[in-house]
């Protein structure tokens, strides 16, 4: 039976197991490459998604459990016109290997949707499911005070 | 030549045996240039191995390995600064696996000295040990060597480029070529007149290369700056294509299941449950492996899981404690190594004090963030691989072996690293994507292994013991002796990479525990060597990652017997022997506020360990917050002889601490039943935002040489935090992770 997926504004048409993840679906069948697989058990939110605003692990969501609009990395913005937070995010040099950091970036973005100005120890509790094994943290949390004050003054 | 091929090829002594043969072998061979690589077509100026020049700009070729450590940009810059081109502006691409790209300073790692007090000669045969690099075909990134290798070889590939295009625009306007100065990619003529290097690409390609001197330090605007990494814009908009990115036409996706048992195959296999499965496409028996071709990677795994197999029973011990008591039975023979032996630690002085302690450290993963994954193309009569990797020539060899097809037919597409530690160095992930891709000729195939499959078959840090005998008097060091016993990386690790056995002592095995930078009378290092059992191989400073952890604690350990400060103890130490290790300790001492003194519920510790060329000193702070140890902050300060991009140098240095504290805090590797436990990130955490701590770091250039970055700051990690929790709980840690006898933050 196939499936419409609505994925950055544009619709997918998808015919597979309703049980295939969101996170391969987005990868393997559409393409969408931007979006992680780190663990497959929600344990390093790489493959971080929003579904119709709320970040979620791609990797744990089913395909008959998409419940809304769905938001990947390649939504947010693009090299051309790249989005405050990951204007942000090259302002502070954040990326190393740069694997976990489109999961970081869909967290910390809606975060800041959430939260348009948040402490040390609000960014911290948002973001402690997502693991980055270079040890970005700390231009993580710098990143995201720079795009809080850049999402105010726009 | 033949006779150093011979031997070469034969067994690779690590020793310094071999380093005496190797001068006597003259050095005819090593000055002759490796074949470019890179393809002279209509248009294009290939100046050298590095730089070649179209009509839409110029490209820099960057042959080491993007793996979080910048070193696409550096390598850039470096080439930048002679050739007079922005780094912003140009494309940099990775580069085919060749001959032409080796990594000479890798090798010289494997000398025997201690590093810190290289003299002339030592340097020499740093140069032919290097120069073996190139007969070996190694093109690899590790040892924290890429920018050792890269300072001088590619600001000359710059230069170079730099005066051939000068000369061609010289011909062009009928000046001579020192009339000529260079801008922003441009020829500038004495009129002003611009001459981008693109107009000039068709004339340069018929110019033989024009060798230039380098320009002083002075003159550098890169070098020393710091300058906005090439791959940030694509790794923060999801655009950066790692290995598990690569998108073929009519690709098909893989799942894999090896034997648990490392080593062995499997006695019984039923694939009946797999059939009807949605999406497969073949499933495929690879002796000691089992896989499955589906439509996309999740129908792979579900299918690869359902797979019924019996296994062979592990050919070694199997538990962890059956492996560890292996391991201390290797004591019992005769020493692989004495690299240190000065004094006598047998004849103690009158009324010294002896301490003695046993450490225990655990096998580590790996665990990059990215899994193991290749992706391949068999057509018959060649094969394409793409992967992230560290070597690439390693890859290409084992697979065209793998597929009996020449090397020259293996073409090797190097993506982007999500994490590399080591773990990239090993070709077992491409290798089983070759196997894949020649039973299904003619399909390209990605084959990406499970987090499960990733952290149960990784080339594991070895499991480590310690036994330390030390003594004080008056306040004093007088006498360490140390005997390290583990599995040996580089017999096991390199003798992979190479291809060849490897014989001889065993350098890094002891590194980070012969070599420090500590003025001690009486000192002896020896290294055993443990037999084969789990596989290990290269994981983020090596031998130094077990060995700056035993060296580091007995000296805090004596320092608090002598009832001394253990900054100044260390300090002492290290000033009588090397000037730059006292400084990094003096540096740290300043940052952190150091007074020996913390008060209640507050615990710091010190350390310091040099390796890769590089001294570091830690100063880490913990706290006690309703009976939980968070770690506060840290202050990292090491001196690398010449910082090449300070933001990007600090992030490697930050960086090593935090790949090291994780380990200390929740890493192990356990066994049972032959296999390894621990399957994913719950039992096998690293330190996250809330859990990491403040960390300042400072770079010194004190050092006339020039140390490495991505490895020396992960061996004082694990020392600095157990010796903190000492300071806070008056408990010593003796083994690791800390989480077994602390009550960490988690």
């Amino acid at each position: 039976m196939s499936t419409t997926l609505r994925i950055n504004g544009t619709p997918h048409e998808v015919d597979l197991p309703d049980d295939v993840p969101l996170l391969w679906i987005l990868r393997d069948e559409i393409g969408l490459t931007g979006t992680k697989f780190g663990c497959g058990v929600a344990a390093c939110g790489a493959c971080t998604v929003h579904i119709d605003g709320e970040a979620v692990r791609s990797c744990q969501v089913a395909l008959s459990d998409v419940w809304g609009d769905v938001t990947t990395i390649e939504g947010v913005g693009t090299p051309d016109m790249m989005a405050a937070v990951q204007k942000a995010w090259v302002a502070n040099q954040v990326a190393q290997c740069g694997y976990c950091q489109s999961g970081q970036i869909m967290q910390a973005a809606s975060l800041l949707a959430e939260n348009p100005s948040p402490s040390d120890a609000e960014i911290d509790e948002a973001m402690q499911g997502n693991l980055c094994r270079c040890g970005t943290y700390p231009r993580i949390r710098a990143a995201i005070h720079d795009a809080a004050s850049m999402m105010k003054e726009a | 030549m033949a006779s150093l091929k011979k031997i070469a090829r034969r067994s690779f002594l690590i020793g310094s045996a071999a380093i005496v043969g190797g001068v006597a072998f003259g050095t005819y061979k090593y000055h002759q240039p490796a074949p470019n690589p890179l393809a002279q077509e209509d248009g294009r100026a290939v100046l050298n191995p590095f730089v070649f020049v179209d009509q839409s700009g110029v490209t820099l070729i960057a042959p080491r390995a993007e793996m979080g450590q910048g070193v696409k940009s550096a390598w850039a810059s470096l080439i930048a600064e002679e050739l007079d081109v922005d780094p912003a502006k140009v494309t940099v691409l990775h580069g085919p696996a060749a001959k032409a790209y080796y990594n000479s300073a890798m090798m010289s790692e494997a000398l025997p000295g201690r590093g810190y007090d290289g003299s002339a000669l030592q340097h020499s045969l740093g140069e032919i040990v290097g120069h073996m690099a190139k007969f070996l075909d190694l093109q690899v990134t590790g040892g924290s060597s890429s920018m050792r290798d890269g300072f001088e070889r590619m600001r000359h590939a710059g230069a170079s480029a730099r005066e051939t295009l000068k000369q061609a625009a010289a011909d062009q306007l009928g000046v001579s070529r020192d009339q000529l100065t260079t801008e922003d990619g441009h020829v500038v003529a004495p009129d002003g007149t611009r001459l981008p290097y693109s107009a000039l690409a068709n004339a340069a390609a018929s110019l033989a290369p024009i060798e230039a001197d380098l320009r002083p330090a002075s003159e550098w605007r890169l070098i020393g700056k710091d300058v906005p990494r090439i791959d940030m814009v694509a790794k923060v908009t999801g655009t950066a294509e790692f290995g598990v990115d690569v998108r073929l036409p009519g690709m098909k996706f893989a799942a894999i299941r090896q034997s648990p048992h490392f080593g062995v195959g499997k006695t019984a296999f039923d694939a009946s449950a797999t059939e009807g499965m949605a999406g497969v496409d073949k499933i495929l028996d690879l002796g000691d492996a089992v896989a499955v071709v589906a439509s996309n990677t999740w129908l792979a795994q579900q299918a690869v899981d359902a797979i019924d197999v019996t296994w062979e029973a592990a050919p070694y011990p199997e538990t962890t404690e059956a492996i560890f008591k292996e391991i201390a039975r290797s004591f019992d023979a005769t020493p692989n190594s004495t690299m240190r032996d000065d004094g006598d630690v047998d004849a103690l002085p009158d009324g010294a004090t002896v301490i003695e302690a046993e450490y225990r450290l655990p096998y580590l993963a790996h665990a990059t963030m990215e899994p193991m994954n290749a992706t391949a193309l068999y057509s018959g009569d060649a094969l394409q691989i793409w992967a992230p990797n560290q070597g690439p020539t390693v890859v290409q060899k084992k697979a065209a072996a793998l597929a009996g097809l020449d090397v020259d037919a293996v073409e090797v597409n190097t993506t982007y690293l999500g994490g590399g530690f080591g773990r990239r160095i090993e070709t077992d992930y491409t290798d089983r994507a070759v196997q894949i891709a020649m039973q299904m000729q003619g399909t390209p195939v990605q084959l990406t292994w499970s987090r499960e499959e990733d952290m149960s078959h990784d080339v594991y840090r070895p499991g480590a013991i310690a036994r330390y005998r030390a003594a004080i008097k008056d306040g004093k060091a007088v006498m360490v002796h140390g005997k390290i016993a583990a599995q040996s990386t580089t017999v096991e690790g390199a003798g992979r990479m190479l291809g060849l056995p490897m014989s001889g002592p065993d350098k890094g095995h002891v590194d980070a525990a012969f070599n420090q930078p500590l003025a001690i009378p009486n000192f002896r290092v020896e290294g055993y060597l443990a037999k084969p059992m789990l596989p290990v191989g290269f994981w983020r400073s090596v031998g130094a990652s077990f060995n700056g952890f035993f060296s580091d604690c007995i000296i805090d350990e004596m320092a608090h017997a002598a009832g001394r400060d253990p900054l100044d103890f260390r300090l002492e130490l290290a000033r009588a022997e090397w000037e730059p290790a006292a400084k990094v300790l003096e540096t740290v001492r300043d940052m952190s506020g150091w007074t020996g003194k913390t008060p209640d519920g507050i615990g710091r510790g010190v350390a310091m360990a040099y390796s890769f060329g590089t001294p570091v000193a830690q100063v880490i702070e913990v706290a006690d917050e309703d009976g939980q140890i968070r770690m506060t902050n840290a202050w990292i300060a090491a001196d690398l002889g010449r910082v090449i991009d300070p933001k990007n140098t600090r992030a490697q240095m930050f960086g090593g601490m935090a790949y090291g504290l994780s380990a200390a805090c929740f890493g192990e590797i356990t066994i049972d039943g032959g296999a390894v436990e621990q399957e994913n990130f719950p039992d096998y955490d690293a330190l996250r935002m809330h859990t990491m701590p403040t960390v300042q770091v400072e770079l010194l250039e004190n050092q006339p040489r020039m140390g490495g970055a991505g490895e020396p700051g992960t061996p004082p990690a694990a020392p600095a935090l157990a010796n903190a929790l000492f300071d806070l709980t008056g408990k010593r840690a003796r083994q690791l992770p800390l989480m077994h006898e602390f009550d960490l933050l988690i």
